[in-house]
């Protein structure tokens, strides 16, 4: 009997075999969450230490009750003992629709598991972090999982990752209501305490700005994706369960809202989180980088083609597309003997929806002889053939 | 899921001289004692043994039937009682255990249950009532197990299985008629379990894996022989069961999807006929008398009894053999045959 279950997970640890990115389980941190026991509890199902797994379930039951998947492989390592069971979630007379969610959440942490994120890469959205943004989050909705990565003077280290659930019909949301969850590149708006929202939620909530200057380009609309926690009723939902937000396990929320910054911290969500080494992490951060300097360099230069030269033929700016910011330019420029621009609190992040799309926020202090401002900029750079095009400008 | 839990009826009482030495008129009380709580008078059983016990206070013969009377009369707590300190006094029977098991899963505490049963294996590792025990306080578990990872509330079904814990006492007492009578086992000790025991898992704790392997190999033969008998036993009477309370469509749910018709007629106008002639009569008596099972292997089985059918109309009493099936956990009627 013991053996039937053990071949079960077996078949479903091997269909996760395939080749991936990620390197196989090498574990950056001591981990003595649910996913850590979960995984010990597998990997004693498979070496047929059916009795120790069950002691383990039961452990692990006791620290987080309302863990359905818990119960599921509880409930499984007690059937085995009455009679052979074929399949993992082996509850009688219950309908597959019911069992799926699980199923798609076991395979989803033991993936996660078996394919730790490489240590030595980091993901390539994270071109540059500002140094007041401690913390970025990196969204994978196919593996149901979010990394948290460290500021670290400059480059991203990995410091943990979390069991995410998304929306219930998928990633790239389009419309208000098609329950999917945005991809793109956004950040923490706001921090909604736990007494100003219903026990849906769980512990709290942090919106982020979907939709985002490029979405609202792409004409993309809907509002309210958050990441937030989970029902007091269940340790978490099945991956895709939500409605377009990113919702976490209580236990990780809290863990991980400590480190959030309202207005800051970027969240950045991929379909697939895909990682550069660092050589080619530095090398596409100073492409893009001297990109920056040369059009700062050509606005004060007051040579307003070369400064234009800069702008992609399909820019936009908020009621404004490139004729009508180059006429705008130029009338401005006319008037200027000299003008000063400089650009601090750089960060820029690579948009997972688009290649070569790439989020550029700063502070710009602008002078010149007859005006002096300053503004918090954004700008959408554009890969265009071998250089770098701004395909969007505005204030952030 | 039915849950069928088993108390063992006789107390096997090996390792205690006391009751070995006792006089035979002693020995033949607990066996009176026995026969009327066979018989259903409670009362006077339990009059009898307390009456016994006055003189032999620690006799664990007359304590394990004390026990087994309070059971019998739904004193759940007071058998608990004499079931606990049993296992104290001779923690190397298994049947206390057992019994202790029974009476927790009435009581809806499967956890308990579970853990005097595998007390009561780990005591005698070829104890097939436990294991069969054991299996369905699993199940039972598996299924609470299944109910909180899917969200159903369960607090329903738990109060159903009690109330036929309570009903399944009194079938489930009389040993099968596989196994010997209780009183013949009292009377004849058994050697010291050391020999006849076969060989427990080494060291219970030690080696999960070993102790998960072991006790399999040995429940395989007795599963068939006794649980399954009984199980097969169990569908027979609820067979006659919903007959007699002219329940047409549970009746009508004990035959097989190619259950042969007596005629060859199609099954649609078989089931027309019995429903008819089950759902016109005033009154249906259906008694099942002297079954035997016999299986041809795990999942099929004959049942050959006496059926004693009265109705307000007829009455008629002969041979009745049913081929039985199992199929998905569930044993059904795959052709009735009358006479020997």
């Amino acid at each position: 009997m013991s053996t039937r279950i053990a071949t079960s997970v077996v078949l479903a640890c091997v269909a996760f075999g395939a080749p991936s990115t990620l390197s196989p389980a090498k574990i950056a941190r001591i981990d003595t969450t649910a996913d850590a026991l979960l995984a010990t509890v597998f990997e004693e199902i498979v070496g047929g230490q059916v009795d120790s797994a069950l002691q383990n379930i039961e452990g692990l039951i006791r620290v987080t009750p309302n863990f359905r998947l818990a119960h599921l492989i509880k409930g499984d390592l007690l059937l085995a003992r009455a009679r052979p069971i074929t399949t993992f979630g082996a509850a009688p007379n219950v309908p597959e629709a019911n069992i799926e969610g699980l199923r798609a959440e076991a395979l989803a942490r033991i993936r996660a598991y078996r394919e730790r994120p490489p240590e030595d890469r980091v993901p390539r959205y994270l071109l540059q972090l500002r140094d007041s943004q401690k913390y970025a989050l990196v969204v994978d909705t196919r593996r149901s999982r979010l990394y948290v990565y460290e500021n670290d003077a400059g480059t991203p280290r990995f410091v943990a990752d979390y069991y995410v659930s998304s929306g219930k019909n998928g990633p790239q949301k389009a419309r208000e209501g098609d329950e999917k969850t945005p991809i793109g590149v956004y950040h923490i708006t706001a921090s909604l305490p736990r007494q100003k929202l219903s026990d849906f939620y769980g512990i709290g909530a942090f919106p982020i700005n979907y939709p985002n200057e490029w979405d609202r380009i792409q004409g993309r609309n809907g509002h309210g994706i958050w990441l937030h926690g989970t029902p007091s009723n269940t340790y978490s939902r099945p991956p895709r369960s939500s409605n377009g937000c990113v919702v976490l396990s209580n236990s990780d929320l809290e863990e991980i809202a400590r480190k959030l910054q309202v207005g800051l911290t970027p969240v950045i969500i991929s379909e697939d989180v895909q990682w550069l080494s660092l050589d080619d992490w530095a090398s596409e951060r100073n492409s893009l980088g001297k990109e920056l300097e040369h059009w700062r360099a050509d606005w004060e230069s007051l040579d307003t083609d070369r400064y234009l030269a800069h702008y992609s033929g399909n820019f936009s700016a908020p009621n404004m597309d490139l004729d009508s910011w180059s006429r705008h330019k130029r009338l401005v420029n006319g008037g200027k003997t000299w003008i000063k621009v400089k650009v601090s609190n750089l960060s820029m992040f690579e948009d997972p929806g688009k290649a070569g799309l790439v989020s550029v926020t700063f502070d710009q202090e602008y002078r010149s002889n007859n005006l002096s401002n300053a503004v918090r900029k954004r700008q959408y750079w554009l890969r265009e053939g071998e250089g770098w095009r701004i395909i969007y400008e505005g204030t952030a | 899921m039915t849950f069928m839990p088993r108390l063992a009826a006789a107390l096997l009482v090996f390792l205690i001289p006391a009751v070995l030495l006792a006089p035979f008129a002693r020995a033949d009380e607990i066996q009176d004692i026995n026969g009327l709580l066979k018989q259903g008078q409670h009362a006077k059983a339990l009059e009898r043994v307390n009456q016994y016990l006055a003189q032999k206070p620690g006799d664990p013969n007359a304590r394990f039937t004390k026990g087994l009377i309070l059971a019998e009369q739904n004193k759940t707590a007071e058998a608990i009682e004499v079931f606990a300190a049993l296992s104290r006094d001779y923690p190397e029977l298994p049947e206390p255990y057992n019994n202790l098991a029974v009476l927790y899963a009435s009581q809806g505490q499967y956890e308990k249950a579970r853990q005097q049963l595998e007390k009561s294996i780990r005591t005698h590792p070829s104890y097939a009532t436990a294991y069969e025990n054991l299996g369905d306080v699993y199940t039972k578990l598996a299924s609470q197990a299944y109910d909180k990872a899917l969200q159903f509330d369960s607090s329903n079904s738990a109060a159903k299985n009690k109330l036929s814990l309570i009903r399944d006492l009194i079938s489930t007492s009389r040993p099968p008629t596989a196994s010997a009578p209780p009183v013949a086992m009292a009377e004849a000790p058994r050697p010291a379990p050391a020999t006849s025991a076969p060989p427990r898992p080494a060291e219970p704790k030690a080696s999960a894996p070993a102790k998960a392997e072991a006790p399999k190999a040995e429940v395989k033969r007795p599963r068939v022989q006794e649980g399954g008998e009984q199980a097969v036993l169990q569908t027979v009477l609820a067979w006659a069961d919903a007959w007699s309370q002219q329940k047409v469509e549970t009746y009508l749910a004990f035959y097989a999807r190619d259950f042969k018709t007596p005629k060859g007629e199609g099954r649609s106008q078989w089931e027309a006929a019995r429903r008819e002639r089950i759902s016109s009569a005033k009154k249906i008596e259906v008694g099942v008398e002297s079954p035997k099972v016999a299986f041809k292997d795990e999942n099929n089985a004959t049942v050959s009894f006496r059926q004693a059918y009265r109705s307000d109309t007829f009455k008629v009493s002969g041979r009745k053999t049913l081929v039985m099936v199992r199929t998905e956990g569930r044993w059904v009627i795959q052709q009735e045959l009358s006479g020997s």
